[in-house]
């Protein structure tokens, strides 16, 4: 029985959404990228949070390494050492990243990247070119490392017609405490969530006077600093909807009291330098922004940092044309 | 003397309360503000791709109150109004088609209780007792009752004549959120009793639910629930997506993993007594309650063991086990003040009994990270506080 409700899909339309691509290439289109594109290309977009060599900042995914450790006690699992299909790696780069911008990147683009991912796990050499008519050449370390789930036959014995009741073992000894290791987050529900309210009046007063505008931005450096601002895009956002997401907004950050973006939770190195009363002066943002880790212990923002001068100078500029 | 709560007169009983127009949509009362959600903050890198954990330690009954149920997003939960849903049917099927929320009201439609874990419930206590909570160790399920339509009938309103013979096609399914999660799913399960569904307890689903259309895939692990569902494919392979490949399988101890590891075994866990829900009330009647659950099936009964397992005895159902979705039992205790090694034993309709962390590192290791139904306990001490433990 039809119900003869919605509407045919238009071919625009299917080609839009429909993306995914299989192991066998289905769904791949057209191109080509090279690695040394790729590793320009993975900086600018990847490796803030995978490291400049896919090797993973903080708790964000490694992409790289891990050959032979699959059986070990702490498996590293990359897209080299685990990743069975290529075309996993391709349609996740696609489609799902950067994260915070997904679908951005071009189909070559996203070729570079994989080349580049490929050559960070040593499977290709760096005049690598990868294309979709290479595609299915590209042997996957781990591609036969897969059984289909058998538990229904290897672990038949869990199916028990009659499981002990009575005297099922002589002795019950504790082996391990969870106490020992203490990593439970505390409980704190009401103490620890603080409302936003509270958080703002807690902070310092935004600094008494507003800095009086400067001379207009030179646009050109505004331009530049809006492709510097790439790297930190996956995190914060600026504009009239601009919303806190893993980074607090920063509009109009310069000059701006530290840690006092309503319903941001900041770190606790972060609170407690604003609650010293600190302000993000041009100064204290490019020192900041130089070396985050160095520049505050224990910061949440996980960036390696900005090694030119220029580039902070530049990004600053773009967070300027910001201010409210 | 008397209890003064009883022979003086108490503000509540001579004033008034709240009218009714003071909490159009209410939330619990006050006194009741810990029991909430929890997160993990060390498990990932932000709070964006990550989870939280439902209070299953301070809860009774089986249904999960939307406002505590566990969360987990891979781009954040988005915020999409109902006006701008579209879903898209398209791949094998003989005409591809597109709805609004509108079309899927207009579907017959049913409701099911189900329960949804992620594969990762319990899986930080692999390699060992790990975290001091049922809500940490156990916290990643939530059960709710969902009214939506069979994915059969948007399948067979699209047509599956194109598809040919169904035994080897599959439907791939994917959220309209960055992350674009998709799952491949076979076609016979799609078929049998997956839901495409828009509430959850009687109201629209919560935005970290998915709102407002998610996919219910009873029994399986909670990655393949696709949250904001836009896309339904019929497919004649698997997409082996990322969340079905280098996530979701199963690493065993020699290093190979196993893969299409869907279905949730058989599970239960003591909530209370428990870490979090010491005994306050010294000795005498205590009531040891908890939760049971089979993605297999449903659950047939439940044993109780206070020693550690070397002896057994059956506890209560709430009320008798249903297919896929969490059973409550009990088992009514005088309890001396004696220290205690608190398990439970799941057993459901497929005869399947849950084994114990030792019977389950025999067969996979401690790598597998996903799938971890093992038999919990609890140390309760004589002061009636509870902590997470193994035992021999």
């Amino acid at each position: 029985e039809k119900f003869g409700l919605g509407r045919a899909a238009l071919p625009e339309e299917i080609a839009a959404w429909d993306k995914d691509v299989a192991p066998d290439g289905t769904g791949l289109p057209a191109g080509s990228g090279d690695v040394l594109t790729g590793e320009e290309v993975f900086a600018d977009n990847c490796a803030i949070c995978h490291g400049d060599f896919a090797e993973g900042v903080d708790n964000w995914p490694k992409l790289a390494g891990g050959d032979g450790t699959l059986a070990d006690k702490d498996p590293l699992k990359t897209v080299g050492s685990y990743w069975p299909y290529l075309s996993t790696t391709w349609d996740y780069v696609n489609r799902s990243m950067p994260f915070g911008s997904a679908q951005t990147m071009s189909t070559d683009d996203v070729y570079a990247i994989v080349a580049y991912i490929l050559y960070s796990n040593d499977l290709v050499d760096e005049d690598f070119v990868l294309s979709d008519e290479n595609f299915l050449d590209v042997e996957m370390p781990n591609a036969g490392g897969f059984i289909i789930d058998d538990r229904e036959t290897s672990e038949a014995h869990f199916w028990k017609p009659e499981p002990c009741m009575k005297n099922c073992k002589d002795t019950v000894e504790i082996t391990m405490r969870a106490a020992v290791l203490d990593v439970t987050p505390d409980e704190g529900g009401t103490q620890e969530a603080t409302t936003p309210a509270e958080e703002a009046a807690a902070a310092p007063t935004p600094a008494e006077e507003a800095p009086v505008a400067e001379a207009a931005l030179d646009p050109e450096a505004v331009k530049k600093g809006e492709k510097v601002f790439k790297k930190c895009k996956a995190c914060h956002q600026v504009g009239d909807t601009a919303k806190n997401k893993t980074g607090p907004t920063l509009n109009g950050i310069v000059g701006a009291s530290v840690g006092a973006r309503d319903g941001f939770k900041y770190s606790k190195p972060m609170k407690a330098l604003a609650d010293s009363g600190a302000v993000w002066s041009e100064e204290e943002l490019a020192a900041f922004l130089a070396k985050p880790k160095k520049y505050l212990k224990g910061t949440k923002m996980s960036f390696v940092g900005l090694k030119k001068e220029t580039d902070i100078v530049a990004v600053t500029t773009y967070l300027k044309s910001f201010q409210e | 003397a008397g209890d003064p709560l009883i022979t003086e007169m108490q503000d509540w009983a001579s004033g008034l309360g709240d009218g009714v127009d003071e909490t159009p949509y209410g939330l619990p009362i006050s006194y009741e503000s810990d029991v909430v959600r929890r997160n993990v903050e060390w498990l990932t890198a932000d709070t964006i791709s990550s989870i939280n954990f439902t209070p299953i330690h301070a809860l009774d009954g089986t249904i999960t109150p939307q406002g505590c149920a566990f969360e987990r997003h891979h781009s954040g939960a988005i915020d999409m109004k109902k006006g701008d849903y579209r879903l898209m049917i398209n791949g094998l099927v003989d005409t591809p088609l597109v709805f609004t929320y509108e079309d899927l009201e207009r579907f017959p439609r049913e409701n099911r209780v189900y329960f949804c874990e992620c594969a990762a419930n319990t899986g930080m206590e692999w390699a060992g007792a790990q975290l001091n909570g049922a809500q940490f160790t156990h916290g990643m399920i939530h059960n709710m009752e969902y009214s939506g339509i069979p994915l059969r009938t948007l399948l067979e309103e699209a047509g599956l004549d194109a598809a040919g013979d169904l035994k080897d096609k599959w439907v791939y399914v994917e959220g309209a959120d960055a992350s674009s999660n998709g799952r491949s799913i076979p076609m016979e399960k799609a078929l049998d009793d997956v839901l495409v569904a828009f509430k959850a307890n009687g109201e629209a689903l919560r935005k970290e639910h998915g709102y407002p259309v998610r996919l219910v895939v009873p029994g399986w692990e909670g990655n393949m629930w696709i949250k904001w569902l836009r896309r339904i494919e019929v497919t004649d392979q698997a997409v082996e997506s990322r969340e079905e490949t280098s996530k979701y399988t199963d690493t065993l101890e020699d290093g190979t993993s196993r893969k299409w590891t869907w279905v949730m075994d058989a599970k239960s866990i003591v909530t209370s007594p428990s870490p979090q829900a010491p005994i306050k009330h010294g000795h005498g009647p205590l009531v040891i309650t908890g939760l049971a659950w089979s993605g297999r099936g449903a659950i047939t009964g439940v044993d109780v063991s206070v020693d550690g397992g070397k002896n057994w005895q059956p506890a209560r159902l709430g009320a008798p086990g249903v297919d896929k979705a969490l059973t409550r039992f009990y088992l009514d205790y005088n309890w001396q003040g004696e220290e205690m090694f608190l398990q439970a034993r799941a057993k459901d309709s497929t005869g399947y009994v849950q084994p114990t962390k030792t019977e389950l590192r025999e067969t996979r290791g401690e790598n597998s990270i996903y799938h971890n139904n093992c038999i919990q306990t609890w140390w309760v001490k004589s002061d009636g506080e509870a902590e997470n433990v193994e035992v021999s």
